[in-house]
């Protein structure tokens, strides 16, 4: 037995007087007639943030979150229930309720234990202890003085520090037996900015799964500060965005919201086998230009979006999504995987013990391209230049996604001229990626802040991409 | 363990017992102030997809939280943990928090003074007796009369019925407390229609404090099947400018987005499109949003709010005029004015309407966009700046023409709330904010 799951057993299932050796027989019991297959999911998670605004650090919390989710699979259905208690008795009452699914049929059986030899992603530590209260604090204040003295424009700052520590066990009848330690941490720095009564605001922040001292390194904080510095007074300048369809390129790193929201969400293989996504049947097929690669990689060393494994116990891995503009496969957990015939990929991933595990993005990313950027951004008579993203959303069966920008500006004659206003952009997925007419090679990944909501659950993600331009999108300003 | 094993108001006492014991122990390791909420909650909730059982999940949430003051600093921490040891745990926690937070003049609990001493009851609790087995057979019959509806629905996303109850109970060192049991259920329908290599999906749903009062299960099922089938087709319009009529399950957003910009919080943060506005004529001079929080059954009725003081009806525009900001304790002290009673937000908003219903407003609107989905965040609450993704059915004289979709419609929130035209009769019920469609004058839509 390996000493992550040693250390992770004697955490979550000692102290309610459980052992390894009986998780077998919680699953068995749950394994009757008629059940496919069955998993048992510990959590414990503790997370913190503080907060500072007004030159104070007004907020801190803390919570403290445990339980075992328990859940149980006949073809496709699935029965759950979840218990904050972690006991003998907690887990068989739970296990009766998810079973209550089973039709008759087939007797079920659990295969022998064991664990797969999985690659360390991240420091098992606890990041919220390598520095102690009185240094969080004076980190907050420092930034805020700092970012203060930064320009005299500046009317508000608010900044904050998260940081969250999960303890999880997996055990399914498959076999399945993992542990893992997954740090998490996440810094902010917000400004509002005012000139001449117009007041405009700027906010940049980043992290990953590694601790708190990855903010003070590198002047890491305040270059998080700096920058929501520089987007809120290039927002003060801004005009109307323009209305209408026009070539748009997107810029390196955190604009990859556009590939998780075009082309992620829709190869997720939960929808591909309910035959509800716009993807649905396409393998082997082009759905996107020749220059595309796109990949799901939940492999990278202390990325926000990694996991050494994923929540069902399955090794993270490098996924190719498109290939050359053609599809190779989706996203898949493993009661999608099992019932579409192909294999898991490490992708199954849940917010909690409280929730059902699905097929989810890891580190969403396009691979780099041979144009110069500068030449990119050249070869648009007009056009909009997308820096910077707010969040996006997408339905997935029409194909519709949009994305807002938060820091934009015109092109004309293939120059970067004015900044204009937020807008919402809106187009469909396979039609806006076959018109990406040139990549970039300057390929970069987000700064770590990035979030994704699908039915509901919330969880950590990253997404990248190099420069590109789309020949035509719909642009929802209000200027001409 | 079944959705009909009871948390009601049974439990109420034993939570109350808890808060006490929670308040004790805060003032035992030293807290000069703190308030304490607690909550249980239990559910069942059943998915069909293509006329199978897909999921059934019971759910049991239980969990308290506490925020605690040393003086002007303040500390919380909250925990799903059960026993004396997590009360004493969860406590120091916040205590070492709140030792190292700074002083902050406006921290602390409300004033003795203004706690709620009447808590009128709001029958906010109406368990509903039903199987998995039931649920399920409802969940079936809804999908099954949208499959009914026309040959063009040939998927579906998930049909799904919930069952949650809960209890809840607040109380802080100043002697107060109050709790309530609460019942939510409801029903949703997820289609797919397909035609000519398009596929569309739409749904509809429905949420009541009584499950017998959700509405008919063949009825829901059908709604989504039309909605779904009259998105087929969809294309977008050539970049314009026209009136939009937003229907008035999206029209709550829009007052939705009002409330948090004038919202104590957005406004001592210098983050509001609204910030300074206190009686001026932001809306046309017929329309007044008033708050009623003590409706019986509401969604959004509650007796006290976040901090324990009492709720009380009140208007926060009337003749177009802003009258009030939306203010809790916090807020109110860092902007020098009296809480309004909301923390935690508005509790149940009503928007004066006139007397047309949907169709009339399409007749009045003549030609325009009748925007009936919308995608994306898209409001800067700083500058006001509005642009979102939408999608809908093309008007011109007076009548529906085809759907649109791919399409955005922008503005600014100051001028879309001075233009609106007409609020409808058509009034969502399933919102805690209550309005009709809204027609607004003018907006850009950007097409093709």
């Amino acid at each position: 037995m390996s000493e992550m799951l040693l250390s992770v057993s004697e955490h979550l299932l000692a102290p309610g007087g459980l052992a390894i050796e009986q998780l077998s027989g919680v699953l068995g019991e749950l394994a009757g007639p008629g059940i496919d297959a069955a998993d048992l999911y510990f959590q414990s998670q503790v997370s913190e943030s503080w907060v500072l605004e007004d030159g104070i650090v007004k907020e801190g919390s803390f919570n403290l979150d445990q339980g075992v989710g328990v859940r149980a699979q006949s073809g496709e259905k699935t029965g759950f229930a979840y218990s904050n208690a972690i006991t003998a008795e907690a887990l068989s009452q739970a296990a009766r309720a998810a079973r209550s699914i089973a039709r008759a049929g087939q007797e079920g059986r659990v295969q022998a234990f064991s664990t797969p030899q999985v690659t360390a992603l991240y420091a098992p530590g606890n990041p919220l202890d390598v520095i102690d209260r009185a240094q969080k604090v004076e980190l907050l204040k420092q930034v805020d003085q700092a970012t203060r003295a930064l320009d005299p424009r500046i009317k508000q700052v608010t900044v904050s520090l998260a940081g969250v520590w999960d303890r999880i066990l997996v055990a399914a009848t498959d076999g399945s037996l993992g542990a893992d330690i997954r740090p998490l941490v996440r810094f902010n720095v917000s400004v509002i900015v005012e000139q001449n009564g117009r007041r405009e605001r700027g906010g940049h922040g980043g992290g990953g799964r590694t601790d708190y001292r990855y903010f003070m390194n590198e002047d890491r904080a305040m270059g998080y500060a700096r920058e929501a510095l520089r987007q809120a007074l290039v927002n003060l300048e801004a005009i109307a965005a323009p209305a209408g369809t026009f070539p748009v390129v997107m810029g390196a790193g955190w604009s990859g919201v556009l590939l998780h929201e075009a082309v992620g969400h829709g190869l997720e293989g939960d929808f591909n086998r309910k035959g509800s996504s716009n993807y649905s049947g396409k393998v082997g097929q082009q759905v996107a230009s020749k220059l595309c690669t796109i990949v799901d990689d939940g492999t990278l060393a202390e990325r926000r979006g990694s996991l050494s494994m994923d929540d069902e116990g399955t090794q993270t891995q490098c996924t190719t999504l498109i290939e050359n503009g053609i599809l190779k496969g989706y996203m898949q957990d493993k009661l999608n995987a099992r019932l579409m015939g192909v294999a898991p990929t490490g992708n199954g991933r849940r917010e909690s013990y409280a929730h059902l595990p699905m097929p989810r993005m890891t580190n969403t990313y396009m691979l780099a391209g041979e144009s110069d950027p500068e030449e990119i951004i050249r070869s648009v008579k007009k056009g909009i230049y997308c820096a910077n993203l707010g969040g996006g959303q997408v339905d997935i069966t029409s194909g519709k996604f949009v994305f807002s920008t938060s820091e934009a500006y015109l092109i004309e004659d293939g120059k970067i001229t004015a900044p204009v206003k937020g807008a919402t952009l809106i187009g469909n997925g396979p039609e806006a990626m076959s018109k990406v007419s040139m990549v970039g090679n300057d390929l970069a990944l987000d700064s770590g802040v990035g979030t994704c909501g699908k039915d509901g659950q919330s969880v950590p993600v990253g997404v990248g991409q190099p420069t590109l331009k789309i020949d035509a999108i719909t642009v929802g300003g209000t200027g001409s | 363990m079944s959705a009909t094993d009871v948390i009601g108001p049974q439990a109420l006492p034993a939570l109350q017992a808890q808060v006490e014991q929670i308040i004790d122990e805060a003032r035992r390791q030293g807290a000069s102030a703190c308030e304490v909420a607690v909550s249980l909650e239990q559910g069942l909730s059943t998915s069909v997809r293509q006329r199978e059982v897909e999921t059934v999940e019971f759910n049991r949430d239980q969990g308290f939280g506490i925020t605690l003051y040393l003086g002007q600093r303040k500390g919380s921490a909250s925990t799903s943990a059960t026993g004396d040891a997590a009360i004493r745990e969860t406590v120091a926690a916040a205590l070492a928090i709140a030792r190292h937070a700074s002083e902050d003049e406006s921290a602390g609990l409300a004033d003795a003074a203004l706690m709620a001493r009447e808590l009128p009851s709001l029958d906010l609790y109406h368990p509903w007796a039903i199987t998995p087995e039931q649920a399920i057979e409802q969940a079936l019959a809804c999908e099954a009369a949208a499959f009914d509806t026309d040959a063009r629905i040939r998927n579906a996303d998930g049909t799904t019925l919930s069952t949650h109850q809960g209890c809840r109970v607040y109380g802080n060192s100043h002697g107060f407390i109050g709790g309530y049991a609460s019942t939510r259920h409801s029903l949703s329908c997820v289609m797919i229609a397909e035609a000519d290599g398009q596929m569309q999906r739409d749904y509809w749903y429905d949420v009541n404090r009584q499950g017998e009062r959700l509405a008919d299960a063949t009825g829901i099922g059908q709604r989504a099947a039309l909605r779904a089938v009259s998105r087929l087709g969809a294309r977008p319009v050539p970049t314009c400018e026209v009136p939009v009529l937003f229907a008035a399950e999206l029209a709550t957003g829009l007052f939705s987005s009002f409330l948090g910009a004038i919202s104590g919080g957005n406004l001592y943060r210098k983050s509001s499109f609204l910030e300074g506005t206190l009686g001026q004529q932001l809306f046309p001079e017929w329309l007044s949003l008033d708050e009623r929080p003590h409706i019986p059954r509401a969604l959004g009725s509650a007796s006290f709010d976040g901090d324990g003081l009492a709720t009380y009806a009140k208007s926060f525009v009337e003749r177009g005029e802003l009258l009030s900001y939306v203010l809790g304790t916090y807020s109110g002290r860092k902007l020098g004015l009296p809480s309004t009673a909301n923390t935690g937000g508005v509790h149940n908003l009503f928007v004066s309407h006139g007397e047309e219903d949907q169709a009339a407003l399409i007749r009045r609107m003549g030609r325009g966009l009748l925007v009936t989905e919308l995608m994306g965040q898209g409001l800067n609450m700083v500058t006001g700046d509005y642009s979102r993704g939408a999608g809908g059915y093309w008007v011109e004289n007076g009548e529906i023409q085809f759907p649109v979709q791919e399409v955005t419609i922008a503005g600014n929130m100051r001028d879309m709330f001075r233009q609106i035209v007409a609020v409808g009769s058509d009034l969502e019920l399933r919102s805690t904010i209550r309005t009709g469609s809204v027609l607004i004058e003018r907006m850009t839509v950007a097409g093709s």
